[in-house]
């Protein structure tokens, strides 16, 4: 080993990188889009009259917060098959890195609702609309657009997250990565590729995150 | 408390459209309305006026259901809003009592209240296809209609943040009456405009007195209009009714010292 | 196996993880509140250098995986010489990753200090180091700690990470359980509770304590 960069190594390791870099997306992907609808159910859950579920649901938020996502992980993958229960790499990652965002995406809808005025609420009973139509007709488009900047650092938070899904073998960038370092005996070159395309795509997402967030202001005429 | 004292329904003869019975409201300790008794008749317009915190905006809210009250029964065209019969007596009323019941009246508030993320002609719309299950094409006739009476229509695709307030407030009132209420409550419409423009709202007011047989209920501190175009003005102090009668005796001729004071520190200010 | 004869057999292995988990959270706290505050400060700074260096820090570690940045230092660095254990690899890794969080904060807090108190410095002619010390500093702190209560939680659930590269740590401990027992649910449910009560019963009452304080001082309890 020696620290000085090999370039035909580079151009040697770099598509089976780029190819790994599509399971880390579809991995974010995936576990986003159960973070979003989670994620809202568990904020909903918080505002039924039942005062009971209100506060398990909270306690269970906070828990899913407090707790490190890489254990959260291993126990879902772990624990299942204790109860004869065999989940894929593939799944228990998404279920666990999911219900981890969902924790932290319920936080921010329940921002988004407490930030809309309480009139509108009152203009929603003056009309007479059912609980269900106040929510998604009105409450809940209006609690979207503040919301999308959290959402959007969110998203790229999972992302950043996903590498920690190597650790039980699901075969993202981050696993990739070591097992090239492992074959060749060289991990300068492959982690730092791991973490030039981490900023490759960070970056300009949190920027696309901002320029969305106008346009659905604009587009909601808000 | 007794509720056997409440009949479950008005006997025919004696049926206004809104009756306070015996009305309470009181948050923890503080009594906001004490024992309410106010009969408005099908298509009376009455005015609240008051000294701020004497419970003026409370009558409406507890009319639109927005607060509980703490005793007695409302009553809207002579059927129990706040309450339901139960095995022959007078029971809390549960949700699906108060979403029918609810039906009947209309309110428009001192901050409009608009859903921003829909048009002007959305928002009139809204109600009559969510809640009363109209056809979009006959809500939209309805709305257009409306908007045409306020004067609104040709800014009908424009979002809330497009208009001004006078613009914003008149299409909150037709709105309102899409959903076709018997009762209709306006909260301090005028507080929150420039001056320049409240005229323009008062003036659609004025226009439904004139041309429709709604009955109403308002709450103003813009005394000139309210004595215009009153059938009855009620004074409000401290939670109670201090002084009611037609705008002429009442403005012109207040017989409690109350009423007196209040008149005429509104009248300096002016 | 009932959880309580799990305890009584592997309490000294957990315990031993906990107490490894909080050094590596004391230290790595050092480093991130040291490294938001010069990276925070920086970002403010007239110096074009200094402001550059700042900004590049910051969005390097926030801008990669905490796992990354872990394997490099670990890995990479000593090719370039400098070989640390591991140890001292974990917390330098989760301090300076959570410090360019920090970072945000710290710089949001100072510009979120009324403009009026900035000139009301210059007005009795301060220096401006004196003014950020005295003046800006102090108030910015009462702003900055809620934030702070969130990320230091952040914090505590990064240094999981450092079981990754052998520190002997509570993650690390469950997973060694695990492996020689396939114990799955009373290792790592025994880890999940621990991390949960060193976050919801220690740090937030902790960060709380020193906001209230902090308003005290500042006169607005």
């Amino acid at each position: 080993m020696s620290f000085d960069w090999k370039w035909d190594f580079t151009w040697e390791i770099l598509p089976r990188l780029l190819a790994a870099t599509v399971n880390t997306l579809i991995a974010a992907g995936a576990g986003y889009a159960i973070a979003v609808v989670l994620g809202l159910v568990l904020a909903l859950a918080q505002r039924t009259p039942w005062k009971p579920l209100t506060l398990i649901v909270r306690e269970f938020v906070e828990f899913i917060r407090s707790t490190p996502l890489v254990l959260q992980i291993f126990f879902v993958f772990y624990v299942g098959p204790q109860f004869g229960i065999r989940l894929s790499p593939w799944t228990s990652g998404m279920i666990a890195i999911g219900l981890h965002y969902s924790a932290y995406l319920s936080e921010v809808y329940r921002a988004g609702i407490d930030a809309v005025p309480r009139g509108q609420w009152e203009a929603c009973r003056a009309i007479n609309l059912s609980t269900r139509d106040t929510y998604f007709r009105v409450i809940i488009p209006q609690a979207l657009p503040p919301s999308i900047a959290g959402m959007g650092n969110y998203l790229v938070g999972i992302f950043k997250d996903t590498p920690m899904l190597s650790v039980i073998g699901v075969a993202e960038l981050m696993h990739a990565a070591n097992a090239i370092g492992a074959e060749n005996y060289r991990f300068l070159e492959p982690y730092t590729l791991v973490g030039l395309i981490f900023l490759a795509i960070s970056l300009p997402t949190a920027g696309l995150v901002r320029l969305f967030e106008g346009w659905v202001r604009r587009k909601m005429g808000m | 408390m007794d509720m056997s004292a409440y009949p479950l329904e008005l006997p025919a003869d004696d049926r206004p459209m809104v009756r306070f019975m015996n009305v309470v409201k009181s948050y923890g300790r503080l009594v906001v309305l004490d024992q309410l008794n106010l009969d408005i008749a099908e298509g009376e317009m009455v005015t609240v006026i008051g000294p701020s915190g004497s419970g003026k905006t409370t009558v409406l809210r507890m009319l639109m259901t927005l607060e509980t009250i703490n005793g007695g029964v409302i009553y809207i065209d002579g059927k129990p809003l706040t309450h339901m019969e139960r095995n022959g007596v007078l029971v809390p009323a549960d949700e699906r009592h108060i979403r029918k019941m609810r039906a009947s009246i209309g309110m428009c508030f001192q901050h409009f209240n608009l859903f921003p993320h829909m048009t002007a002609l959305q928002n009139c719309m809204e109600g009559p296809v969510q809640v009363l299950g109209l056809s979009k094409a006959e809500a939209r006739a309805r709305s257009e209609e409306l908007l045409t009476l306020v004067g609104m229509i040709d800014k009908k695709d424009q979002h809330p943040s497009r208009l001004s307030g006078g613009q914003q407030q008149r299409v909150a009132i037709a709105r309102a009456l899409a959903m076709r209420p018997k009762v209709m409550l306006f909260d301090e419409v005028t507080s929150a405009l420039d001056p320049e423009v409240i005229g323009e709202v008062t003036n659609v007011i004025r226009k439904l007195v004139a041309e429709h047989n709604l009955t109403m209920l308002m709450v103003t501190h813009q005394m000139g209009f309210a004595r215009d175009i009153s059938d009855r003005i009620c004074f409000f102090y401290r939670g109670k009714i201090e002084e009611q009668g037609p705008p002429a005796a009442l403005f012109g001729n207040p017989q409690k010292e109350r009423t007196k004071q209040f008149l005429s520190a509104v009248k300096e200010a002016d | 196996m009932p959880i309580w004869e799990f305890l009584q057999t592997y309490w000294p292995l957990l315990l031993n993880g906990t107490l490894i988990t909080c050094a590596q959270f004391l230290l790595a706290s050092v480093i991130a509140i040291a490294c938001a505050l010069a990276a925070g400060l920086g970002k403010l700074s007239g110096n074009w250098l200094i402001r550059g260096a700042a900004v590049i820090y910051i969005e390097i570690f926030r801008g990669t995986s905490l796992l990354v940045q872990l394997y490099w230092i670990f890995f990479v660095l000593p090719l370039f010489g400098l070989t640390l254990p591991s140890f001292i690899a974990g917390f330098l890794s989760v301090g300076l990753n959570v410090g360019s969080y920090g970072a945000e904060i710290v710089r949001g807090a100072i510009q979120s200090v009324p403009k009026g108190q900035w000139e009301a410095g210059y007005a009795i002619s301060m220096s401006p180091a004196k003014r950020m010390r005295r003046i800006i500093l102090p108030q910015a702190l009462a702003l900055m700690l809620p934030p702070w209560g969130n990320l230091l939680i952040e914090l505590l659930k990064g240094t999981a990470l450092v079981s990754l590269i052998s520190v002997a740590d509570l993650m690390f401990q469950a997973k060694q359980i695990n492996a020689s027992t396939f114990l799955s649910a009373q290792a790592f449910g025994t880890a999940l509770v621990v991390y949960y009560i060193l976050a919801r019963f220690l740090i937030t009452p902790f960060m709380r304590w020193l906001e209230r304080s902090m308003a005290r001082r500042l006169g607005r309890a």
